[in-house]
């Protein structure tokens, strides 16, 4: 009886990859929350949202696999972020530009 | 072959069907990026208009539930890619519990966002419902959170369908007997769920971040 009694149900464990992402992510998380008390006058914002495209760059590399992924499969999802800058490129300079 | 059952006629391969799957989530997703790019672009013409009332609106803002949130979302991403790598080595039960938590990690957050539009209720801080600022900054404040209460609204409803669509998932986890079908399906809601988490992050540094240095 004792060889057929094996367990039957082993924990499953993701790999170390994602939980790295996930700690990164979570690291990331906290420290623009400690920099966006740091007195550093106009270089809050920047700093804010270089943060945040790092976070999101982990997420769509990792967690959305495409650092796994072929070219066409990238391009498609790198078109929408193209056009995010062209819309944002040609809305913000009139704003930005006039004096 | 065992896979054929899986396939849709039109389709020649199951390697075929996930990359046409992959690439139709993708481009859905370049419309969502377009849609809230709208928005963003929005908010950053008015806050370069009004710095300092952005500033001031961003401290009226809930800090600690904006990080608690987000830690929520990242947290449920994590979980979400873990249930995709566990259906694809065929552990169902880790795949069913990890859609699981990540469905109640969702349901947190907007739980949360509840109790966080509920105090800017109370403080007047909702436009055309009860605003009442005044002041010289009091007109980008107003401005501030029309873009606060509109993006977070349409994010919150990404967040409910995706809770859908992982409910789904989950539910289909153990039953299924098209594997394959089941894996290129739960990828692609996968990519939804990690876009919805995605808009968040930047959500966070424009709502949350700004003004707490002054």
């Amino acid at each position: 009886m004792s060889e057929i009694r094996r367990p039957e149900r082993r924990l499953w464990r993701p790999f170390v990859d994602l939980v790295l992402c996930w700690i990164g992510l979570l690291a990331l998380l906290g420290l623009t929350v400690t920099l966006s008390y740091q007195p550093l006058a106009s270089f809050n914002f920047p700093v804010a949202m270089t943060i945040a495209t790092i976070k999101a760059g982990l997420v769509a590399a990792i967690f959305m696999e495409l650092r796994h992924r072929s070219g066409i499969i990238r391009a498609f999802a790198a078109a929408g972020f193209f056009w995010l800058a062209i819309l944002l490129w040609l809305g913000l300079m009139d704003f930005l530009t006039r004096v | 072959m065992s896979d054929s059952q899986d396939i849709a006629e039109h389709l020649a391969t199951s390697a075929q069907r996930d990359e046409v799957l992959e690439l139709g989530m993708w481009t859905f997703l370049s419309t969502e990026v377009l849609l809230f790019g709208g928005l963003i672009l929005s908010y950053f013409v008015y806050r370069h208009a009004d710095p300092q009332a952005f500033l001031a609106a961003g401290r009226e803002t809930r800090i600690v539930i904006g990080t608690v949130n987000t830690a929520l979302l990242l947290t449920s991403s994590f979980c979400v890619a873990a249930a995709l790598q566990a259906a694809e080595q065929g552990a169902r039960r880790a795949t069913r519990t990890l859609l699981g938590i990540a469905i109640l990690l969702g349901l947190g957050f907007l739980g949360l966002k509840g109790v966080e539009y509920l105090g800017e209720y109370r403080e007047h801080l909702v436009p055309g419902v009860n605003f009442a600022r005044t002041g010289q900054d009091a007109h980008g404040i107003e401005l501030f959170f029309i873009f606060y209460f509109i993006a977070t609204l349409l994010h919150g409803v990404h967040v409910v369908a995706g809770i859908g669509v992982l409910a789904v998932f989950a539910a289909m986890a153990t039953a299924t007997t098209a594997r394959s079908r089941y894996i290129a399906g739960l990828r692609t809601a996968a990519l939804y769920w990690h876009f919805v988490d995605l808009v968040w992050i930047f959500l966070f540094a424009l709502i949350y971040l700004p003004g707490r240095s002054s």
